[in-house]
């Protein structure tokens, strides 16, 4: 199929109506909001359902009922609509139903501001609703993985009965590029799937789905039953992209957009021999964990930027152990970092000296003093 | 000479209404309700079709007593989990059972918006003037004076508002097609609400939009009163402040024909 060139919200709403999206409910905020309004033309016009909701907190109940009935849904969202939404987040983890949700998150806490910025990672990733549950976190650093990861996500909900996020940001949502979308999928009848509420037809006993499980025994089996769940999607569905990793002497880790710019700064620093690679999650839940674990036993030190206060900073800390001396940066708030500065953070620790002791984001907010003032 | 003895049902279990003992308290009308509720569902020959939402609240559990398909919404959320259904199967009989509680008070902005999308489906709301489920505290529906165990001394409108008239403010919607109140304290009333039921129910079935009917209810437990007792409260103060009656019938419902 041609490549087009399409802006990155709407390549996604494309996508997901691609990938057979049946029904699709939301609330407008920027910037996700060409999400919404895209498929407010789309959906009527193929016959499907679309609802702008009184609220997030509506659209993610409207979701969590289409859900019940195993049609292809989603929804879509920026942070403080991602936050409003947690109720659902959690009944739907707890109910075990597939559901696939957008988070183009802008700078936070509070109402913020409507630029990029990854300051959702925790919330996806550790939790945000009430209650242990786990999430797939997909996390895309250009318009064309957007449309793949989307594609994706409904084929992993599905296939885990589990809630998956892409999470994405004001800069990947907002950026045009070209693209190349999927062959368009039939729109599945009613689904036959052996959990889904349907309604009898008379064909077999009535169902009941739900969140509640009054017997603390059938809770716990619940949890573990998610947990379990977890450690089978940990073990199949570990997604990453590796550049100039196998002879580097320095590791970048950063995802999304972070990544992105990582990119351009480590193809810089090879441009002037600097040996230095970057792994870029694509899965953040879930996390390279074993990826990160060997290029702490190999390289002399690793460098997580973010868009964030480091959130991922500290799920990487737990997995290096002090294998070697980590280093962070970050800008955050709604600002992006420039290549410039990771570069000149590539220098840095070329330069050295690393040390495992040095907490690298008190010293990363040392130096921001510096850039900030 | 053997004369003909001529037999008529007077009573019988109905089919969507599964053969188990509730959990409801001596005297709650939830019972009445869910039987009335099944009646209309066996009347119209729904049961393979319907899917129902539960809502948070003393009739939580309203699944374990329907023969059909349900879903347990979030407190409030269940006139948004209902659109979500209806809207993926729009040829199923999708209808929300729900408290005062959870619809007029955390859960009013989602049956404010269903009703005015005019989204086809069918709401039960039990106004039974507490939360029942937590222990009877003040619910937007408490009537001023009333004693509960979060208006000790009696709902006082001055630190705590008034009561919400649920089918008023939504009959005031054009997307409303079907709003009515009735009562559920002697046969006559509930035989008057098992037809507003029937006409609710009618109405989705018929793609002529929201419909809801509004049941005053007794709560013996927690307003401390005998099942009996309760009834004459419900007749002496809920109805004046809550008058029974058609608040919203769009013509095409009031064409219908049943
Ligand atoms: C988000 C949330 N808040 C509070 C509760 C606690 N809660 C459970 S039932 C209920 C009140 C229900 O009262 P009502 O809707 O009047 O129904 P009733 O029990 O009287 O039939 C409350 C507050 C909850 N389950 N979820």
């Amino acid at each position: 199929m041609a490549r087009q060139l399409m802006k990155g919200n709407e390549a996604v709403a494309e996508a997901a109506v691609r990938a057979g999206l049946h029904a699709y409910f939301g609330y407008p905020i920027t910037p996700q909001t060409e999400l919404l309004e895209y498929l407010s033309r789309r959906m009527p016009e193929l016959g499907r359902a679309f609802v702008q909701a009184e609220s997030e907190v509506a659209a993610i109940n409207m979701v969590y009922g289409a859900a019940c009935t195993g049609s292809r849904v989603m929804t879509s969202s920026s942070s403080p609509g991602f936050s409003l939404m947690m109720e659902g987040v959690s009944y739907m983890a707890a109910t075990e139903i597939p559901v696939v949700m957008i988070n183009v998150m802008r700078g936070g806490p509070g109402l913020g501001n409507i630029s990029p910025s990854q300051a959702d990672y925790n919330q996806s990733v550790h939790g945000g609703g009430h209650g242990d549950y786990r999430q797939i976190v997909l996390t895309p650093g250009s318009v064309q993985e957007s449309v793949d990861l989307t594609v994706l996500a409904f084929d992993l909900a599905e296939k885990y009965r589990i809630n998956t996020v892409i999470l994405s940001d004001g800069s990947i949502g907002q950026m045009m590029e070209p693209c190349e979308l999927p062959e368009m999928q039939p729109l599945r009848g009613v689904s036959t799937e052996p959990w889904a509420i349907t309604a009898t037809m008379g064909q077999r006993e009535h169902r009941m789905l739900s969140s509640i499980y009054l017997k603390v025994s059938d809770e716990e089996k619940t949890n573990i039953r998610i947990l379990n769940r977890w450690r089978q999607i940990e073990a199949n569905e570990v997604r990453f992209k590796e550049y100039y990793l196998d002879d580097a002497d320095f590791a970048i880790i950063g995802f999304g957009s972070a990544g992105r710019v990582a990119l351009t700064a480590v193809r810089q620093a090879r441009a002037e021999g600097i040996k230095v690679g970057l792994l870029r999650p694509i899965t953040v839940a879930p996390f390279p964990v074993q990826q990160v674990a060997e290029l702490s036993k190999r390289v002399q030190g690793i460098l997580v930027t973010e868009m964030n206060g480091g959130q991922m900073l500290d799920d990487v800390l737990r997995i290096v152990k002090g294998n070697c001396p980590v280093e962070f940066f970050a800008r955050l708030g709604g600002v992006v970092p420039f290549p410039d500065e990771i570069l000149s953070e590539i220098h840095r620790i070329a330069k050295g000296p690393l040390s495992v002791d040095v907490d690298p984001r008190s010293a990363w907010l040392d130096r921001m003093a510096a850039i900030v003032n | 000479m053997d004369l003909p003895i001529q037999e008529q049902v007077v009573y019988e279990h109905p089919v969507a209404l599964l053969d188990v003992s509730t959990h409801y308290c001596p005297g709650c009308t939830h019972g009445v309700a869910h039987r009335l509720v099944a009646e209309v569902i066996d009347e119209m020959n729904l049961q393979s079709k319907t899917i129902g939402v539960a809502s948070v609240g003393c009739s939580g559990f309203i699944y374990n007593y329907f023969d059909v398909d349900f879903v347990v919404a979030a407190h409030g959320r269940a006139p948004a989990m209902a659109t979500g259904i209806k809207r993926c199967l729009p040829d199923r009989f999708v209808f929300t059972y729900q408290g005062d509680g959870d619809l007029a008070s955390i859960g009013m902005a989602e049956i404010v918006h269903a009703a005015t999308r005019g989204e086809n489906i069918s709401v039960i709301f039990m106004n039974n003037a507490n939360y029942g489920m937590t222990g009877g505290q003040m619910a937007p529906t408490t009537l001023p004076g009333q004693k509960t165990t979060s208006s000790q001394t009696g709902r006082d409108v001055e630190q705590q508002g008034f009561p919400i008239r649920v089918s008023e403010m939504l009959a005031k919607l054009d997307g409303a097609s079907y709003v009515v109140r009735r009562s559920l304290h002697d046969p006559k009333n509930i035989r008057q609400a098992k037809k507003a039921i029937r006409i609710a129910f009618e109405t989705q079935l018929r793609g002529l939009g929201f419909s809801m009917v509004e049941l005053l209810s007794v709560c013996p437990t927690n307003w401390n009163l005998t099942p009996v007792d309760s009834m004459k409260w419900l007749e002496d103060h809920m109805v004046p402040y809550y008058p029974l009656g058609d608040y919203k019938v769009h013509p095409a419902v009031a064409e219908m024909r049943i």
